[in-house]
């Protein structure tokens, strides 16, 4: 047992985190989300830091690491809110399967990806009405995470009775911002040709569980933004002549937010230890929901919250917290809701 | 990171495992698991087993009678203990008292009582609150006044707990009532249940059971040699005392037993989502708990530093959880069943509700983690 990042973990989350702090300030992260909603040069130094990298096979020029090795810098993106698209690219990546030719420009950052799963009216159930027959896809993709910006999309369609992964190029999109200002994009395929790729449906659950672990880091890091933020507010807003954590009723709701904080953290490491660690795909799969249910109830929490104990101000577009409580609350409902991962937590 | 521990740790865990396997008492694991009265015997039976075995004090220094261990084995013996329903280990003596004579104590009185304590000689309990002193428990009153040799005690105490079986009691007590600071004038004092002018009255719980009292002393002469650390520093010895407690309030095997219990009395239950998906978030959170504990272990382990103040979190969550089962059993249960287990889960409910208000509040443990964590 043992909660310690190993020293290379270490030192790249401590780069990670110096470079967001210099780089990808609030005033920063506002211009880009402002501009094209991503930036390359962004993406470009996440390529050297060897981010894009960690989680490919060494071959292609990745790291072979797996979701533990990118919790820290989760965390920190959590905290910075930042807007790029990495987890996308990333689990798209993994569903192109160990050895595919886009891998080592993925690792470089020239190449981005996004999944197109989700349809209409299938919330989070594994419903796929997209169909591929004769090298072609039709069908509808809903609400794809980063596909504005990437260059290729996997997409989950039925072949028959089986459903399997296609790799296209990007088409057909129907761009929208999300509500916490990420880029993404409803995707119509009208005879779109499509390169069918290896991997099913347990591959497509692997991906998810993959991308929902490193939501819940990313959550814990969101979260830690947020109880600091309060925290800070309380010591330095003043109302009836002194600070207001004073009181003894925000002290305790301060606490409380803490709590959920810590304890959110602890699923996130344990999804994210099971991602890497398992000795079976329910065993995966019921760590993940535990920890999406935990964190959609802390997500809830503590945002709510912040806000609530910021007042106003929590209300105020200008402040980094409303942002943060937008994250969070996409962060929560990310590749399933708290009723939907209890209902699978319960069958596995 | 990894989160199972290292094989020597799981080699100990058996082997702590299959122990307890073959040597807990059949009838009392029943009892626990029952949740029936255990009466001081049975409590004494089962620390004599462990003092034998050398396992009762695994914290001690091994000069007296402790093993050894690191933190994370002692964390995995005292889960293991609480997941195989041993019964409790009563904390007065073993983990209040002892600690506070390994600290402050002379000579003497380590001799003279630490040995009794790890044999299960001496019962011990605990005389901190009184009627007017919960959760300021610096505004005490009961008053020791130096007489030659002695002390002479008179006051009362509160919410005793087990003081009817009990042989000694460690008490905070008022030496100086003008000190500066009021807590400069509380004194650390260990008292003979014996002693002629003290009488304990039974405070009978809404469960009905008497497991704590009321404690009077009355003129009680207790000698000076009875007098831990130096007079006034009782608020010293206790405040030690209070980050000494706090590690194992999690509970976290006793409540992975009776997590297990509820499942399995509940099949039926739970076909109805309502309560499938309150008994899901439950164990959620005594996931998130153990992993929470075992984070602040692992810290322990590498900083050699004593636990912070956060965890005031264990506790919290700790006790909630402990309530949320019991709640939950109460709902499991057939809501008219008469018999001995279903009226013993009504009255663990009543019964638990103590958990979140014993041993420094929830909302005290909510203080100390503003206060020293958060600096508010």
């Amino acid at each position: 047992m043992n909660f310690d990042y190993s020293e290379e973990q270490q030192l790249l989350a401590d780069s990670v985190r110096r470079f967001l702090q210099d780089r990808y300030g609030f005033e920063q992260r506002k211009a880009i989300v402002a501009g094209e909603g991503w930036s390359p040069q962004v993406w470009k130094q996440f390529a050297e830091m060897g981010i894009l990298g960690l989680p490919l096979p060494a071959d292609v020029g990745g790291f072979g690491g797996g979701a533990v090795d990118l919790m820290a810098v989760m965390e920190a993106f959590g905290e910075a809110l930042v807007v790029e698209p990495v987890v996308p690219t990333l689990m798209a990546a993994r569903l192109l399967g160990k050895h595919h030719r886009l891998l080592s420009s993925v690792a470089e950052g020239r190449t981005r990806l996004a999944f197109a799963h989700a349809e209409k009216g299938a919330r989070y159930r594994p419903l796929v009405n997209t169909r591929y027959s004769s090298g072609t896809l039709n069908g509808e993709k809903c609400a794809v995470a980063g596909a504005p910006i990437a260059d290729k999309l996997v997409v989950s369609a039925r072949d028959g009775e089986r459903i399997g992964l296609f790799l296209i190029d990007k088409a057909g999109l129907r761009g929208h911002s999300t509500l916490d200002g990420m880029l993404a994009a409803d995707v119509v395929l009208t005879n779109t040709p499509a390169e069918p790729l290896e991997g099913d449906l347990s591959s497509i659950e692997e991906a998810i569980d993959f991308a929902a672990a490193l939501g819940c880091a990313e959550a814990a890091g969101a979260m830690k933004f947020a109880c600091d933020t309060t925290l800070e507010y309380l010591k330095t807003r003043k109302q009836f002549g002194v600070p207001i954590g004073t009181f003894q009723a925000l002290q305790h709701r301060m606490v409380d937010m803490y709590i959920s904080w810590e304890q959110a953290r602890s699923m996130a490491c344990l999804a994210c230890s099971k991602i890497d660690n398992n000795t079976s795909a329910a065993e995966r799969a019921r760590a993940v929901s535990a920890a999406k249910i935990k964190i959609a109830d802390a997500a809830r929490h503590v945002s709510q919250e912040a806000v609530q104990l910021h007042g106003g101000m929590g209300m105020s577009e200008e402040l980094k917290v409303s942002h943060a409580f937008r994250r969070l609350t996409v962060l929560a409902a990310e590749w399933g809701d708290a009723d939907f991962h209890l209902e699978r937590f319960a069958s596995l | 990171m990894d989160l199972n521990y290292s094989a020597e740790e799981l080699a100990f865990r058996d082997e702590v495992r299959a122990w307890l396997r073959t040597n807990v008492p059949a009838d009392l694991q029943e009892k626990v698991a029952t949740y029936a009265h255990l009466s001081k015997d049975d409590l004494v039976r089962w620390h004599r087993i462990l003092a034998k075995k050398g396992w009762v004090a695994p914290a001690w220094p091994k000069e007296w009678g402790g093993t050894g261990w690191n933190v994370v084995q002692r964390y995995i013996f005292e889960e293991e203990l609480g997941y195989c329903g041993s019964p409790p280990l009563i904390p007065f003596g073993l983990s209040m008292c002892a600690p506070v004579l390994l600290r402050f104590g002379t000579e003497a009185q380590k001799q003279r009582f630490l040995p009794r304590i790890y044999n299960g000689d001496d019962f011990w309990c605990q005389g901190y609150s009184e009627p007017g002193s919960g959760s300021d428990l610096a505004s005490l009153k009961t008053k020791a006044v130096r007489d030659g040799d002695s002390y002479i005690v008179n006051g009362q105490k509160i919410w005793t707990t087990l003081a009817h079986y009990a042989d000694w009691i460690f008490c905070l007590v008022r030496t100086d009532a003008n000190a500066a600071r009021r807590q400069e004038g509380i004194s650390f004092l260990l008292i003979d249940m014996k002693t002629p002018g003290i009488t304990v009255r039974p405070l009978i719980l809404m469960d009905g059971a008497h497991e704590v009292n009321e404690v009077f002393f009355d003129d009680v002469r207790v000698p000076a040699e009875n007098l831990v650390h130096e007079e006034g520093k009782g608020w010293t010895v206790a405040k030690y005392l209070l980050g000494y407690e706090r590690m194992n309030t999690g509970r976290i095997g006793a409540s992975k037993r009776e997590l297990a219990a509820l499942k399995k009395m509940s099949i039926e239950r739970q076909n109805d989502d309502r309560f499938r998906d309150r008994l899901s978030r439950l164990e959620i959170e005594l996931m998130a708990l153990e992993i929470t504990n075992l984070r602040f272990l692992d810290r322990m382990r590498r900083t050699g530093q004593p636990p912070g103040a956060d965890v005031s979190m264990l506790k919290i969550k700790g006790t909630e959880i402990q309530q949320g089962l019991t709640e939950l059993m109460m709902q499991a249960i057939d809501p008219v069943a008469q018999d001995e287990f279903s009226v013993a889960v009504r009255k663990r409910y009543l019964s638990m509700r103590k958990t979140t208000i014993y041993a420094g509040s929830n909302e005290i443990q909510r203080n100390i983690i503003a206060k020293m964590t958060l600096g508010l």
